[in-house]
């Protein structure tokens, strides 16, 4: 089953529709509120990145019994270097960013930390592409 | 427990109620069908907050109290007041005549609901020293309580186990009566409830076995009686400072007010009221949106217990008065009647309650693959449904009806557009689909009647 959410760059009010609808659905299909905790922290993370450094994105998210699939697509400047991304602490958020309580450098990590995989490719000058899984059966 | 049926103190009056949508509109936890033209509230969903009750036009939404004689059939009768209640007497109305009145009315002994809150600030306080997942939630506001467990399953484990005020104040009189050497079959405890939430709470307590309370008395009932008495009284106003209800702190006082807990409770806490703010500010706490917060004190009404459905009072009113007798309370320097070393001890023992347990009423279905599939169907369904929220099919929005036909507890065609549609393509018969409207809204629920409110022969 798929769900589609747009998510507009610069809006910080609307940072977490996507996270909120899929914590819905998720409850609605019964699932483990640890998992349902898990999936939905990694996908607000997703889309505060997408709201605070592209222009716009997409997210597709993709449930069955035995796993989630989270897509987080953008239009945005791209990620030069994923393994400096990757780290704690390290933050190309601007200072207005900064300023509204994000741009922490803890965005990617969170989410690799609570997915069970994380898949990032980006081109500079287009944008990025995260995928993240979620398993459900342990 | 969670096999037990619930209690609830909201009932429908299917007299009085004439079928709309104000109560089902309001409900924060859609619990609510129109069903044979009156509302219906579904058990299981129900929290108890009383919104509907605070929307419904024509007060046929009541809440179920016991008989008052009922105090008689005890030899000690002991009135549990929360502080809100003397808060809504202005301050030429002094505390001593407001007790002179309730004991002329037949109770024998008058108890501040929050005689306790100095040992469960107590308790609070250690148990937030102690290993435990944060924030921390208050079980101050039962609907609260009632709200996690069926909306925020993930955050039970964030409730605080310890009792709220009134369970363990009416422990600790009992107790302190029998030590007095009363009989305890001639003791009868009675809480006077500013709101639905907290009978619910007395009558089948969250995480605990049984009841402390013999019977619970609407506050309103019990204002009306009062004030009715003191506005016929020999009107010469006597100055009397003298503070004759037991063991109240001006924090106690505060204490069922917004801010009353978070103010006296460690690390960042924040106090949030209203119960769609609250279920806003949860939904974000899940998301880990809200980060940071050690103590949260959540309440399901609009300036907490002031705003209690039961409540006659202007809750604005109320609010500063109940400030104002606290900030008089702490010029006199008064120091509040000790409770017992011993009695503290059994208070401290008897404030630990079971662990909450989750209850979600969001599920479509127990097997996540039949889940699944249902939730397709509700997904097709609302292709077809306008998406106009009007609620004139008896479910509180298009989404609750799909989830509702789904659940096979409605039909496409009770959804007036559908029919509409159905009638135009010749599948439905207006006949029947006047039969289909009458099924929700009651028989003849749609002839003229001039009677009906806001109609020309209204109140004749």
């Amino acid at each position: 089953m798929d769900f589609n959410y747009e998510v507009e760059g610069g809006n910080f009010a609307k940072a977490g529709y996507a996270a909120s609808n899929v914590k819905k659905v998720l409850k609605q299909l019964n699932v483990d509120p640890k998992v349902i905790k898990r999936v939905v922290v990694a996908l607000y993370e997703g889309e505060v990145n997408v709201v605070a450094h592209a222009y716009k994105g997409n997210i597709r998210v993709d449930i069955d019994t035995e796993r989630i699939i989270i897509e987080i697509k953008d239009e945005g400047p791209g990620i030069p270097d994923i393994d400096l991304a990757m780290q704690v602490g390290y933050s190309t958020a601007s200072a207005m960013v900064r300023e509204m309580g994000f741009g922490a450098g803890m965005g990617l990590p969170n989410m690799k930390r609570n997915a069970d995989s994380l898949n990032i490719s980006s081109t500079v000058g287009k944008g990025t592409v995260v995928e993240l899984t979620t398993y459900l059966q342990k | 427990m969670s096999e037990q049926q619930f209690y609830h103190a909201l009932k429908v009056d299917k007299d009085k109620c004439f079928g709309c949508v104000h109560c089902m509109n309001e409900c924060p936890t859609d619990a609510i069908r129109i069903r044979d033209g009156v509302a219906t509230i579904r058990k299981d969903w129900c929290i108890d907050c009383g919104e509907c009750m605070k929307a419904c036009p024509v007060d046929a939404i009541y809440v179920e109290q016991d008989d008052f004689d009922d105090i008689f059939n005890y030899k000690f009768r002991v009135a549990i007041l929360p502080s809100v209640f003397i808060g809504q007497f202005s301050k030429q109305i002094n505390v001593e005549e407001i007790i002179e009145v309730l004991h002329g009315l037949g109770f024998t002994h008058i108890i501040p609901a929050e005689a306790t809150v100095d040992v469960i600030n107590q308790a609070m306080l250690e148990a937030y020293d102690s290993e435990v997942e944060k924030p921390l939630i208050t079980t101050f506001c039962p609907s609260i309580v009632r709200l996690i467990q069926i909306r925020f399953p993930g955050l039970v484990n964030n409730i605080l186990p310890i009792s709220p005020p009134i369970d363990s104040t009416a422990t600790y009189y009992r107790k302190r009566l029998i030590d007095e050497g009363k009989n305890p079959d001639e003791i009868g405890i009675f809480y006077v409830t500013p709101c639905a939430s907290k009978i619910a709470t007395v009558k089948s307590p969250e995480g605990q076995d049984n009841s402390s309370v013999d019977g619970v008395i609407n506050m309103d009932f019990l204002y009306n009686k009062v004030f009715h008495i003191l506005n016929n009284r020999n009107k010469d106003i006597k100055d009397n400072d003298n503070y004759n209800l037991e063991f109240i702190s001006p924090k106690a006082l505060k204490w069922s007010l917004t801010e009353g807990e978070s103010t006296n409770m460690k690390g960042r806490c924040l106090a949030i009221d209203e119960i769609h703010n609250v279920i806003k500010f949860l939904n974000k706490v899940e998301n880990d949106e809200i980060i940071n917060v050690d103590f949260l004190e959540l309440r399901a009404c609009d300036q907490s217990c002031a705003g209690g459905v039961l409540l006659s009072e202007n809750r604005f009113l109320t609010v500063e008065r109940m400030k104002k007798r606290a900030e008089h309370l702490e010029e006199l320097q008064l120091v509040p009647n000790e409770i017992s070393f011993d009695h503290q001890q059994f208070i401290k023992e008897k404030l630990t309650i079971n662990s909450i347990k989750p209850r979600s009423m969001m599920g479509l279905d127990n097997d996540m693959a039949t889940a699944i599939k249902k939730m397709e169907r509700v997904r097709r369904i609302m292709c077809f449904l306008p998406g106009i929220d009007c609620g004139a099919c008896g479910s509180p929005s298009c989404e609750g009806l799909a989830r509702d036909i789904v659940l096979k507890d409605a039909n496409l065609s009770n959804c007036v557009f559908m029919q509409r549609m159905m009638e135009k393509s010749k599948k439905l018969d207006p006949q029947h689909s006047i039969r289909i409207i009458e099924k929700t809204w009651g028989k003849d629920r749609l002839d003229k009647d001039c009677y009906k409110k806001g109609a020309k022969n209204e109140g004749i």
